[in-house]
């Protein structure tokens, strides 16, 4: 399926500095794929260096917000989040500067 | 399993309601303000005719006149102002987002603004921190701060906190005012102004910056969330960029500073819905403004949760800096990773220059810093690069001749401030340098100590 992957905060950095991904993203069998899978996924195939200031265990570190179409993914079910095709998937680092 | 998976099911359902309640809620609160202002207007008019022309809100003919383009707003009006001229609100941080803050405050005409910063005026803020001026320079940001407020408005009642935010006198600070505004730069700062207004019951409007992007959201303001709802666990220090390491674009926290004046206005005035439960994100290199909903209000939250016993004695108590693993203060850290063996300072440098020994200087500074200055004759090698290029370090010291005394030519490895220079000595030493060595505090200490027209940044 389609996705809009964005990267925001500083986490681009982690790949490439790009912020915009447009990916397509095997879901296997299923056409739908939840969260936790394209975290990994990301981790595999989009983020280049230091994978630890992206993922903390099976989630994002502590600090990273995830929007899924504009909305918290805690209201939508954090890692089981079931995306779906053209989905945007925004990952931001918070900011403390000023 | 199945029941409970119902229960969670429900509970959602409920709280989708909820949210669409209360949405419908404010809707209707908008709508009765906008009819209370409308019928103020009316009665006002029929007042004036009955009382000389001295209306019941209690403002000033001066007043009036400061005031009339807030006043003509319809849905700001002479209700909206009179409450602001009742209101208060405390500004932490004196910088690139408190400076745009303070002014529109401070124009505005609130009764009572709070200035807190423990920081002096610097050159290099002046790019972004558009409330302070040349001549001001070397002087405490409250002070100057203070005195371009009341330019602007000198009806305006101004209190100086001269010092930093710390669980010590927060609280003590924090309650005498209605608003909050979390204008800072560093984490364990943004968790104890959070966990001071929370245990106050204050609201908080909070925005950051840093290079070009910000954020912006309000906290702990009539049940929604507070900061610790969103962020329980502090990042790692390696997240937590700094303006005076990554650099901002001036206007992008102007923006953001702005925003936060605009909310804080908003709230004390009880005009227009403020950014709780929401985040506003600004991406300014593709001009773009998101503004994405977030979770509400968390009933495990440590410190506003169902559950939370978190008092002022324990707000008190709470190690912010041991919590976050970073200091308050914004001193840059000074690592010390190497023995005296391997590190010269900038003037022992400067004499094996005169000496004309033969070495090579690695600058180990990000490319984009290496272009503002550098010492001469360095070789750029970023810090992240030097694995990927140590054939041309090699090179580099094979090309020199060797020293009179017949040693083979010295490697020297520099930076900003002397922190990733021993990092990266540390790797060359892995990689066979065995003899290379750092300047002790960076391309700063020869700023400092050889040379005071080398420019610093």
């Amino acid at each position: 399926m389609q996705l809009t992957l964005e990267f925001g905060g500083g986490l681009e950095l982690l790949c490439d500095s790009v912020k915009v991904h447009d990916v397509k993203v095997d879901g296997g069998d299923e056409k739908k794929m939840s969260m936790k899978n394209l975290l990994h996924w990301v981790r595999t195939n989009l983020i280049k260096e230091r994978p630890e200031m992206f993922m903390k265990g099976d989630t994002v570190r502590p600090g990273i917000l995830v929007l899924v179409n504009d909305c918290d993914w805690e209201l939508s079910g954090q890692l089981e989040t079931v995306l779906e095709d053209k989905d945007v998937i925004v990952f931001i680092s918070t900011l403390h500067g000023g | 399993m199945a029941s409970s998976d119902g229960a969670v099911d429900d509970a959602s359902r409920i709280r989708r309601e909820i949210e669409a309640l209360k949405n419908e809620r404010s809707d209707i609160d908008r709508q009765i303000s906008d009819l209370e202002t409308q019928l103020r207007g009316l009665q006002s008019k029929t007042e004036v005719v009955h009382n000389d022309g001295l209306a019941a809100h209690g403002l000033s003919p001066d007043l009036i006149y400061r005031h009339s383009r807030h006043l003509m707003l319809p849905s700001f009006g002479v209700q909206g102002q009179s409450k602001l001229s009742k209101s208060s609100v405390l500004v932490v941080g004196a910088g690139g987002l408190g400076s745009p803050a303070l002014l529109y405050l401070a124009a505005c005409g609130l009764g009572k603004i709070g200035i807190v910063d423990h920081d002096v005026v610097e050159l290099n803020n002046l790019h972004r921190q558009v409330i302070h001026s040349e001549e001001y320079i070397g002087s405490p940001k409250v002070e100057s701060a203070a005195a371009a407020c009341l330019k602007i408005n000198s009806t305006v009642l101004i209190t100086k906190h001269q010092e930093a935010l710390r669980t010590t006198n927060a609280l003590d600070i924090v309650s005498k005012y209605d608003i909050v505004i979390d204008a800072t730069d560093n984490a364990p700062s943004r968790y104890l102004i959070n966990d001071c207004c929370v245990v106050l019951g204050k609201p908080l409007v909070s925005g950051a910056a840093i290079g070009m992007e910000g954020q912006l959201t309000v906290y702990n303001y009539k049940g929604g969330p507070c900061y610790r709802c969103l962020f329980p666990l502090p990042p790692p220090t390696t997240a937590c960029q700094r303006c005076s390491d990554s650099g901002v674009l001036g206007v992008v926290p102007g923006i953001i500073g702005c925003l936060q004046a605009l909310e804080a206005i908003k709230i004390a005035s009880s005009v227009g819905e403020p950014l709780s439960g929401r985040m506003l994100l600004l991406d300014s290199l593709s001009t773009k403004i998101r503004i994405v909903k977030i979770r509400g209000r968390s009933s495990q939250c440590e410190v506003c949760g169902e559950n939370s016993f978190f008092t002022p004695q324990h707000f008190k108590g709470f190690d912010y800096e041991k919590f976050t693993q970073t200091p308050l203060s914004v001193a840059p850290v000074k690592l010390s990773l190497l023995t005296p063996d391997f590190r010269i300072t900038a003037k022992e440098y400067k004499q094996r220059i005169v000496q004309g020994e033969a070495h090579v200087l690695v600058d180990v500074r990000p490319e984009h810093h290496f272009k503002i200055v550098s010492l001469p004759n360095a070789l750029n090698i970023p810090l992240t690069m030097i694995e990927q290029r140590v054939g041309d370090i090699s090179s580099a010291l094979k090309e020199k001749q060797p020293n009179s005394s017949g040693s083979s030519p010295h490697l020297y490895v520099v930076c900003r401030r002397g922190n990733d220079s021993q990092r990266a000595v540390q790797l060359l030493h892995k990689l066979g340098f065995v003899a290379a060595r750092d300047i002790i505090g960076g391309i700063e200490s020869w700023a400092r100590e050889v040379d005071p027209k080398f420019p610093t940044y």
